[in-house]
């Protein structure tokens, strides 16, 4: 693998950058894999990668039915936060928090992992009570959280109206300073770079059709591309992981809907923090190429169209005008879709199923991005010892079963 | 934008009338006190799901406030009919996959 570097990128404008090695191969497939990860979006390759780098298995495909990165990892509004109130959900999120902090150096990669912190607003008491309540659960558990009143709000971020006879008035929020954004992208290709440096075999274009399954244990996945066997498979295809579950011959308490978000054209520097309200629910940050990047609820119906209703777009809209009415006269520049895997309490599921050696990570909903780092450390470690990471014990289907949920439904701010 | 038809109202409206419901066609335990834990989850969380043609309800919230059920399909979100609570609906998966072998076969 080329190693990046500041001395590189002057060497390779030397030869007008066309010297620049692949980021990965194109390989074709083996006929046999130690381990198989079906789903090439952030989650499956930071668990190829690090079952590579931490565990030492390097016979790994990663299975893609599109291009790397083109499922929600590339669709999402890349807000990363960790101050989730129950405990499983924060440590979950604060290990990836953790991990966040060191990718680019760890990836040789610049993610571009930016802690420019995300408030999330209070317009009710209700809200502040709610708030003050996670900020202090936050800190119990180590994570960085503060209350904001008016005037500390303001002070970051002077564009927004707090004023007092608005509709829903700004009363405070909650600030987590390491909080931010990354760059969605970068974090799949870094990943998938470091990944394949390591030996990983990433196989796009490829579809999972079906599962080969004897005597309750799992030997391979069948695809567009014929039998790749595998005794240990790792699902994590998001919005399409009912489908997928469905191929091995069980359900998931899991459903699909879309999820949108749009970019307007890019304006000066006017927002330097990610601001988020669950209340008139919308949120918004402004990229580094200055796009506002905007999104707010899921649409209502189940879906697999990748694409959602204008009524959601416009009550997304009317939030961030609600909070931003100096936004009003910006233009919108593109609008889309991803599917989101929501579950009941609005925490993933990371689990053995009952298929022997199959295991799904999924469930993340509207609000996995920021674990991307942590769900596949703790997937790889859950992969190559074929039982739950401690971090990820508790995110079993059973869950739903034994009704031990961990509810963070409006718990946590809001849904993402 | 969906358009709807309610079969209450025996009209089209825009879909900002109506909420989705999700799953229809589910019984709830008849008895809840023998009902063993795997089926009350099953009932509560464990849905169907599926990529392709979804029985759900939907409730006309803006209009006459009743529900009703419509088939949908969940790829291209097209409606293919939508009926009363307490009636079978008429295109399933196994009726479309019927109807594709007829057509194949007329060919
Ligand atoms: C509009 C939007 C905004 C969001 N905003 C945020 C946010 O601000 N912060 C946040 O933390 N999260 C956010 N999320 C959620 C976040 O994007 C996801 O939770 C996360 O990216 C999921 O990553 P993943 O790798 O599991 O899924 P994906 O990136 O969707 O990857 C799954 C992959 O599986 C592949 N696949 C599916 N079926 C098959 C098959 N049969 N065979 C082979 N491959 C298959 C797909 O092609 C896809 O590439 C948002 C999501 C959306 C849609
Ligand atoms: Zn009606």
């Amino acid at each position: 693998m080329q190693h990046y570097s500041g001395f590189g990128l002057v060497k390779h404008g030397l030869s007008h950058h066309e010297n620049w090695q692949r980021m990965w191969r194109n390989p074709a497939p083996k006929s046999e894999y130690d381990i198989i990860v079906v789903g090439g979006g952030g989650h499956g390759l930071a668990t190829a990668y690090y079952l590579a780098k931490v565990h030492g298995i390097t016979n790994i495909a990663v299975i893609e039915k599109g291009w790397l990165g083109g499922g929600n990892t590339a669709r999402n509004t890349t807000i990363v936060r960790s101050n989730y109130l129950w405990d499983e959900a924060a440590w979950l999120y604060e290990h990836a928090m953790k991990l966040w902090e060191g990718l680019s150096q760890d990836l040789n990669y610049n993610v571009m992992f930016s802690q420019r912190g995300v408030m999330n607003l209070g317009h009710t008491l209700q809200d502040m009570r709610d708030i003050h309540r996670r900020v202090n659960a936050n800190r119990l558990n180590g994570i960085d959280g503060e209350v904001l009143d008016v005037s500390q709000i303001q002070a970051i971020v002077p564009h927004m109206d707090c004023s007092a006879n608005r509709r829903y008035p700004v009363l405070g929020a909650s600030w987590q300073p390491r909080a931010g954004v990354a760059r969605h992208d970068a974090v799949a290709w870094g990943f998938a770079r470091g990944a394949d440096s390591l030996g990983v075999d990433l196989l796009q274009q490829t579809e999972v059709t079906g599962f080969r399954i004897s005597g309750g244990k799992v030997l391979g996945v069948e695809t567009n591309r014929g039998f790749i066997g595998g005794k240990t498979i790792g699902v994590v295809t998001a919005g399409n992981s009912g489908v997928l579950a469905k191929m091995a011959g069980f359900k998931l308490p899991v459903e699909s809907h879309p999820l949108q978000a749009l970019v307007s054209e890019p304006l000066k520097p006017i927002l330097d923090t990610v601001v988020m309200s669950n209340h008139v629910h919308g949120y918004v940050s402004q990229s580094d190429k200055g796009d506002l990047v905007i999104g707010a609820g899921i649409d209502g119906y189940t879906g697999y169209g990748q694409r959602g209703s204008y009524p959601t777009i416009e009550h997304t809209l009317q939030a961030i005008i609600e909070l931003f009415p100096i936004f009003s006269r910006v233009r919108m520049n593109r609008q889309w879709g991803g599917i989101v895997d929501t579950t009941a309490d609005a925490c993933p599921i990371i689990s053995a199923t009952p298929v022997g050696g199959l295991f799904f990570n999924c469930g993340w909903g509207t609000g996995g991005f920021k674990a991307t780092p942590g769900s596949g450390h703790v997937f790889a470690a859950t992969l190559a010892a074929g039982k739950a990471h401690p971090l990820a014990a508790p995110f079993t289907i059973d869950r739903f079963v034994s009704g031990k949920l961990i509810d963070e439904h409006g718990a946590a701010g809001v849904a993402h | 934008m969906l358009h709807i038809y309610c079969p209450h109202c025996d009209e089209h409206r825009e879909e900002e009338e109506f909420r989705p419901k999700g799953e229809a066609h589910i019984a709830r335990p008849t008895e809840p006190e023998k009902t063993s834990d795997e089926d009350w989850g099953n009932y509560l969380f464990f849905r169907k799901n599926p990529r392709g043609l979804h029985h759900e309800q939907w409730f006309h919230a803006a209009g006459c406030r009743k529900f009703f059920n419509v088939t949908r399909d969940t790829v291209t979100y097209e409606i293919l009919e939508t009926y009363k609570v307490g009636q079978q609906p008429a295109v399933t998966a196994e009726s479309r996959k019927r109807q594709a072998s007829d057509q194949g076969a007329a060919k």
